[in-house]
């Protein structure tokens, strides 16, 4: 039976096909829906985990139990599990052990856009790259048989165009894996990496990698070759070879579905049979430096395709059309300047309990250390209330680091902020750090009850596994305390003026400090029914009254606009304009009721 | 010489929360269904919140590109006049366009210092002539008691460019997608849309 799957949801299926008996993922996009699609398959025990490392670390133990495991996460997930990663191609595995990491060329949703393909040789550990939903299933299954059979965790790469990509797929049966499950004593030098040890393993690994060379050129199914034109023959891997394939279906390709190690044999024929090679791939030359390396001339590559942002249809065709075909690219019809355009970029919700507590923090004047999040749109005008981020966890540290140079002046200037579920991904380390070594940074927990960028997760602290099956809930303020906090407060952050001045006291307190937000879920996390507490539906603006000053306009609610007309109060104060909110956005948050000098802002009447 | 032969491209634009994620699903149902192999790409994440949002679309017998090339797409079906605007140059020149006669207003408009851009109307029918249908799904989707549907008035209006498809393919495709309450207001929602004048 074919069935319409995206790349997630196919790899998730392969998994399932394959055997797998524990999944384990922090979400992050484009990954996030792999683990959500992956717990509905009841023969597979699966969690979020607080973060990639332990994912990695779970799966690996299930592994060594001789389960099938699976691990995702997002590209700069892997980072977080490299420490694991790098010595788990040492121990290699008992259960067949895949790691997912899916890419975001183009960044669009990401603070960096790093080539994961560049683990597969660092880590020493194969790599396969599907180009679409079906390949996604299939090269999952192959991923378990290779893992097991060569004993090495295997990576399968991803990115936004296969993981958010919807194509046909043929569904199968699931098979169990024939592994004996239980532990061995007895494999003990395997598995445990001293130094003694780690120098067998060291060798044994270089033995793999020639053996899954050898593999890659003569079994491993993916790695094709189609000769049809031989005067262009194009090297391409992924959904690259779908953009080249669309774009210059008459010429030659040998398309890998295994990025590293190469088929080298393969390769030396496809040079043979074709006249130019041209290598297309997303991101870094890593095909290309590699296929030179082994003394072959490629005729383009990076010189003509970007490096930067991702491909498409219309770049491939772009950049070598007249190296193909001898013709220049003959851009589409310009009819309007999208430049010219307002930019639509993403924005808190309406309602979201980000919003009043980014406000405080800008009408604070403070230094923002932020982290990854929805909240990290608080960096746009005209809220602006966010000066530095970089990953998960990080802010913490940024604070407190800070500190340590601006010594007392930095009183009451700066902050870290961060999410719940950020928090438990990195947070706690460094917060240990800044109550250990005499900061006196202040750390505030956003608790909106769920990991909500990526489409609401559960989380440690949400109370609720994967599932939604009740779970310990660990409790923020006895954590901060136990890690050496001493001075732990809550805000409610819908109240404006409260919440400024619980935080104007912590900032300037000479000692490190945590404040949590609470009765502030995600406004999107139905469970928590996050409108109830709000008095009215919607809020109205008073043309009797409002002055036009457009001080409600800076908390960049969604819900309201600037309506420009001359005109007056009723008190007789001159106008420029009026404020408008739209009734059909507005969810009576009343953030901007409490901002208004001229109680302008009153309940709406339905 | 295309091997892949005649694809047809479906470009989808709107606002984040606008559903146009059901919106292209409805497609899938229905091309696929219909025999045809099928590709679809969207962004998911930071950009779904209030961003502005697209998806690509793409049926024929043999898909490759999940993407369409620029300035070939088949038909725009837009959620937004704005974003309409935005993804004119992706259309080919005897392109077919449905746009729902929606604003929803970018920040820097809301703020008041740039101007949401006038006539987007005319801009299109300077160029696409007839082949330009504007439909009021917001309003037309109010009447029925749940502007949420106006998704699906546009894709109701949107189905009258393919007269091989019968009325039946696409109720079933949306019964096959909603959950059952949903399903009395959708269908009235897609054939307000089919027979909107």
């Amino acid at each position: 039976m074919k069935k319409m799957l995206q790349g997630n949801q196919a790899i998730a299926r392969g998994a399932w096909e394959a055997g797998v008996v524990v999944g384990c993922a922090y979400p992050g996009t484009p990954s996030s829906e792999i683990m959500a699609e992956l717990s509905k398959y009841k023969e597979i025990y699966t969690e979020w985990s607080p973060n990639e490392k332990v994912a990695v670390e779970v799966a690996h133990g299930a592994s060594l139990a001789g389960g099938r495991a699976l691990a995702c996460m997002k590209h700069v997930g892997l980072n977080v599990a490299a420490d694991p990663f790098m010595t788990i191609s040492y121990t290699g595995v008992k259960g067949g052990f895949v790691i997912v990491v899916a890419d975001d060329p183009g960044q669009h949703s990401s603070q960096n856009e790093q080539d994961s393909r560049n683990w597969t040789r660092f880590g020493k550990v194969p790599m396969l790259e599907p180009a679409d939903s079906e390949e996604c299933k299939e090269f999952t299954k192959t991923a378990f048989e290779i893992s097991e059979r060569f004993d090495t965790p295997v990576l399968l790469r991803t990115e936004t165009r296969v993981s958010h990509c919807d194509s046909l797929v043929e569904l199968g049966g699931r098979k169990e894996s024939t592994i004996q499950m239980g532990l061995d004593q007895k494999e003990t030098p395997k598995y445990v990496m001293v130094p003694m040890y780690a120098r067998v393993k060291r060798v044994a690994i270089e033995d793999r990698i020639a053996k899954l060379a050898a593999y890659a050129d003569s079994e491993f199914p993916y790695n094709a070759m189609e000769i049809n034109d031989p005067s262009i023959g194009f090297i391409t891997s992924g959904v690259s070879y779908l953009y080249t394939k669309e774009v210059f279906p008459q010429y030659s390709f040998l398309k890998l579905g295994m990025v590293w190690p190469l088929p080298k044999r393969m390769i030396a024929a496809f040079f043979k049979k074709v006249k130019k090679v041209i290598v297309v791939e997303e991101l870094d030359p890593f095909l290309e430096t590699e296929i030179k390396a082994m003394g072959y001339k490629v005729q383009h590559g990076k010189d003509l395709i970007p490096q930067i942002g991702e491909l498409s249809p219309s770049i491939v065709k772009q950049s070598l059309m007249k190296a193909v075909e001898g013709k220049r690219y003959q851009a589409p019809k310009v009819r309007v300047k999208p430049e010219d355009l307002p930019r639509r970029p993403p924005n808190l919700c309406a309602g979201c309990a980000h919003r009043p507590l980014f406000y405080a923090l800008k009408k604070l004047g403070l230094y923002v250390f932020g982290d990854i999040g929805c909240y990290a749109l608080a960096v746009a005008p005209p809220l602006s209330a966010m000066h530095a981020s970089t990953c998960m966890g990080a802010g913490i540290g940024g604070a407190y680091g800070a500190g340590k140079v601006i010594g007392k002046d930095g009183l009451g200037k700066i902050c870290a902020v961060l999410g719940d579920s950020t928090f438990f991904h990195s947070g706690v380390t460094p917060l240990m750090d800044a109550a250990y070594n005499k900061g006196y940074s202040t750390t505030i927990i956003l608790d909106n009850g769920i990991t909500a960028m990526t489409g609401q997760q559960d989380h440690p602290g949400t109370g609720y596994t994967i599932q939604s099956e009740p779970a310990t809930m660990i409790d923020y303020e006895q954590l901060a305390r136990a890690v050496g906090i001493k001075h732990v407060r809550k805000v409610d952050p819908y109240k404006v003026n409260e919440t400024m001045e619980v935080i104007r006291e912590e900032v300037n307190r000479d000692d490190a400090s945590v404040i949590i937000t609470e009765n502030s879920p995600c406004i999107l996390l139905r469970r928590a029914k996050p409108l109830e507490k709000f008095k009215s539906p919607w809020y109205a603006i008073d043309a009797e009254k409002c002055r036009g000053c457009k001080v409600c306009l800076e908390i960049n609610c969604p819900a309201m606009s600037w309506l420009e007309a001359e005109g007056q109060t009723k008190d007789g104060h001159k106008r420029k304009g009026t404020v408008l909110i739209n009734k059909d956005q507005c969810v009576g948050c009343e953030v901007c009721v409490q901002i208004c000098k001229f109680e302008a802002i009153v309940p709406g009447t339905r | 010489m295309k091997e892949n032969g005649k694809v047809t491209n479906i470009f989808l634009s709107g606002v984040g929360g606008q559903g146009t994620i059901l919106a292209s699903n409805i497609l899938g149902e229905v091309f696929l269904k219909a025999g045809y192999d099928v590709k679809k790409s969207e962004v998911h994440g930071m950009a779904q919140r209030g961003g502005d949002v697209t998806t690509h679309f793409r049926f024929g017998k043999k898909v490759y590109s999940p993407l369409i090339a620029n300035g070939e797409a088949d038909y725009l079906i837009s959620f937004e006049l704005l974003e309409a605007l935005r993804y004119i140059n992706w259309v080919k020149p005897e392109g077919k366009i449905i746009i729902n006669q929606q604003t929803i207003l970018p920040p820097a408009v809301s703020l008041g210092q740039i101007e949401y851009p006038k006539d987007v109307e005319k801009t299109f029918k300077k160029y696409f002539k007839d082949n330009v249908r504007i439909i009021n799904g917001q309003e037309i989707a109010r009447k029925l008691g749940n502007i949420q549907a106006a998704n699906v008035v546009l894709i109701g209006a949107f189905s009258n460019f393919f007269p091989e498809i019968k009325e039946e393919q696409w109720t079933n495709a949306i019964r096959a997608l909603l959950a059952a309450k949903l399903h009395e207001l959708n269908i009235k929602a897609f054939y307000e849309g089919r027979e909107a004048k």
